[in-house]
């Protein structure tokens, strides 16, 4: 930590910043995997649904197969963002974050 | 029974979907749970979020109850002048907090808004905001339960206590156990449900009018008209749908009200304290804003299409109100399936205001009022086990709300609309703060203060009848108005009075007084041009401003 440039300092705040090195929040999961998981799940009850749905289904959303469109959608935007996470995985926490006197 | 005519034909498939939702926000709880140590964990995340993480929570935060049914009622009432609420009475704002404001927060390291005042002015003046901020939080959040139950109970059959119950006792869990990142990761898994219970309405919705032009022409036929689909014609008067003059627009939504809500509510500004470094934090509400500016276009066209399909929308009461814009459109174009989903996003949208309430509220009563007041000096440990049970009581206090709600539904509104006022005198105490180096510490307590109270009896006065004005809404631009201008003379007379703070004391929270360092824990990455705060922003005010061509 650099000292030239400092906010004034607080007795309340710089106590819960001194615990900051204990923090756990690096063992955070990343929320692309259930949102990744959550819409591939829903997109594929979405589609089946889609695929067996009746005419009076497909007649009451216009003529629109929209269980079959929303399905698809659903399932490959949930595809992307496990894409996403698989090809950019979380940045790892800055060190001077981690080990402020290191 | 009222809300008879809006049962849903669920099936088991659409249950299964909600209930798949239920289980995956309860998990996304208990998963948070190990990253749980501190109390900068539990109320902050540990400032370690993404900032495309924290932009969606800030966006999503906002998308409670009154958002989604409330602007689709908006758009069926007034037209196309709804999208005000978005392109000039947010984007702006969230754009000016993001460059402007937030390197005072966030360089601060101050853990709230209001902890902001106790460092820029002194401890009254804390605890008069840190007071109201945490009463309004339950109250409101009573509101969201009642919509949500009342929601539940429309459209599913839940009797209202159960649905009172069962959506209070999962926002309790994953806040309580999974602290703000368990509020955090569900109100960015919020946003994507609720655009996907949104989206297929929207579309068939516009299938069945004929496309947009469809829709144009169906518009101009309505009880609307022309004017329903212009948002500034005829705003040289007040004689268009929304009852607004331009001026009014302008200042009163796009100035007062808009950045009194958005720069100073911690139940917004918290999701960006919680980002990993300054840059995240900057972006937050810029990436917020793009959201923003595409949002009515799930529910300003719902609203349109539910007003030139549904016959008699527009009721005083029951089931043809316009607040039922949406549920009404997915009851009649819905099959099983998708409308499991957009049950879902429904109930997703009004967790998520209350969960926003709810993790602001926890926060501000362990940091400022309980530790600055009650328990001061006590282990981190302690303020974690107070931050949990905090939670715990707002939960259950705003169960309470959720019942005096359901006996005074209207008065609850008022309240609702109260607070929202509150949030100009702040906004101008605030703005002063920051860039007036000379503004005194006493000059803040009594800005807030008689700003407050301004607004206060000018919105007591025109409900008991006293004075008159021609909407609620004018009302409010008044208030607003008259309350920021209080708060500015106030300020100027008081403070060449008294004595002011040494510069010492100001540094990092005052504009030129240095001690804000915006580059000092950039990332690797952060320096690219599409991550600038300053570029994004601008950005998305142009659209903004684009986005009004077609609907001049």
């Amino acid at each position: 930590m650099d000292n030239h440039s400092q906010p004034a300092q607080d007795p309340l705040i710089d106590s819960t910043q001194e615990e900051q090195r204990r923090s756990a929040a690096a063992r955070l999961f990343d929320i692309r995997r259930v949102i990744g998981g959550l819409f591939v799940a829903y997109g594929i009850i979405v589609t089946l649904i889609g695929i067996f749905d009746s005419r009076a289904e497909i007649d009451k959303a216009e003529g629109v197969r929209i269980n079959l469109w929303a399905g698809l959608s659903m399932l490959v935007f949930g595809l992307l963002m496990l894409l996403w996470q698989w090809l950019r995985p979380a940045e790892p926490p800055a060190p001077n974050e981690q080990q402020p006197d290191a | 029974m009222d809300g008879g005519g809006l049962r849903l034909n669920m099936n088991g498939l659409d249950y299964l979907i909600l209930a798949l939702y239920f289980v995956t926000v309860l998990g996304v709880g208990f998963a948070a749970r190990r990253a749980i140590r501190t109390s900068v964990d539990f109320f902050l995340s540990g400032r370690s979020l993404p900032a495309w993480v924290t932009g969606l929570a800030f966006v999503s935060a906002n998308l409670g109850a009154l958002e989604i049914i409330g602007m689709a009622a908006n758009g069926a009432q007034y037209g196309v002048m709804t999208l005000h609420y978005y392109w000039i009475g947010a984007v702006p704002a969230m754009v000016f907090l993001g460059i402007v404001m937030m390197p005072f927060y966030y360089g601060s390291k101050v853990r709230s808004v209001p902890e902001y005042l106790r460092l820029r002015f002194n401890r009254p003046t804390h605890l008069l905001n840190a007071l109201s901020f945490a009463v309004a939080q339950v109250l409101i959040a009573g509101v969201n339960l009642y919509a949500l139950a009342l929601v539940m109970q429309a459209l599913l059959g839940w009797p209202l206590w159960t649905a009172v119950v069962v959506g209070a006792a999962i926002v309790l869990a994953y806040i309580t156990i999974g602290g703000l990142s368990g509020a955090i990761y569900n109100e960015v898994l919020q946003f994507f449900v609720i655009l996907a219970g949104l989206i297929p309405v929207t579309v068939i919705g516009l299938v069945k009018v004929g496309g947009v032009n469809g829709l144009m022409d169906a518009v101009r036929d309505s009880k609307l008209g022309e004017a329903g689909l212009h948002a500034w014609q005829n705003t040289g008067s007040t004689a268009n749908p929304l009852g607004a003059h331009w001026l009014g627009i302008v200042f009163g939504l796009g100035f007062v009200l808009s950045f009194g809500y958005w720069t100073t509510n911690f139940a917004e500004v918290q999701r960006a304290l919680s980002a990993k470094n300054m840059s995240a934090a900057r972006r937050t509400p810029i990436i917020a804003a793009y959201p923003k500016l595409f949002i009515p276009l799930v529910t300003v066209i719902p609203g349109l299409v539910a007003l030139v399909t549904v016959k008699g929308l527009g009721a005083e009461s029951g089931d043809l109100q316009y607040n039922n814009a949406i549920p009404l459109l997915m009851r009649d174009l819905l099959p099983n399936g998708v409308l499991g989903v957009a049950v879902t996003g429904l109930l997703a949208s009004f967790m998520a205001g209350m969960a926003a309430n709810v993790s602001g509220f926890n926060t501000v009563f362990t940091y400022d009022i309980w530790q600055a007041y009650i328990r001061p000096g006590r282990s981190d440990d302690y303020y974690l086990r107070v931050g949990r049970w905090a939670t715990v009581g707002a939960v259950v206090v705003g169960i309470g709300t959720a019942f005096i709600a359901a006996g005074f539904s209207n008065i609850m509104n008022y309240i609702q609309a109260l607070f929202s006022v509150f949030n100009a005198p702040l906004f101008a105490t605030f703005i002063i703060g920051m860039f007036w180096k000379r503004m005194t510490a006493l000059a803040g307590f009594w800005s807030l203060l008689l700003g407050t109270l301004v607004s206060l009896s000018l919105y007591l006065l025109y409900k008991g009848g006293v004075i008159g004005f021609n909407s609620d809404l004018e009302e409010s631009f008044w208030g607003a108005g008259l309350a920021f201008v209080t708060a500015v003379v106030v300020a100027a007379v008081i403070t060449p009075l008294t004595a002011p703070k040494r510069d010492e004391e100001l540094r990092g929270l005052v504009y030129g007084m240095g001690g804000i360092d915006l580059k000092g824990d950039v990332l690797a990455g952060d320096a690219a041009w599409y991550r600038s705060p300053v570029l994004l922003g601008l950005i998305a005010v142009a659209l903004a401003a684009l986005f009004y061509i077609p609907v001049f």
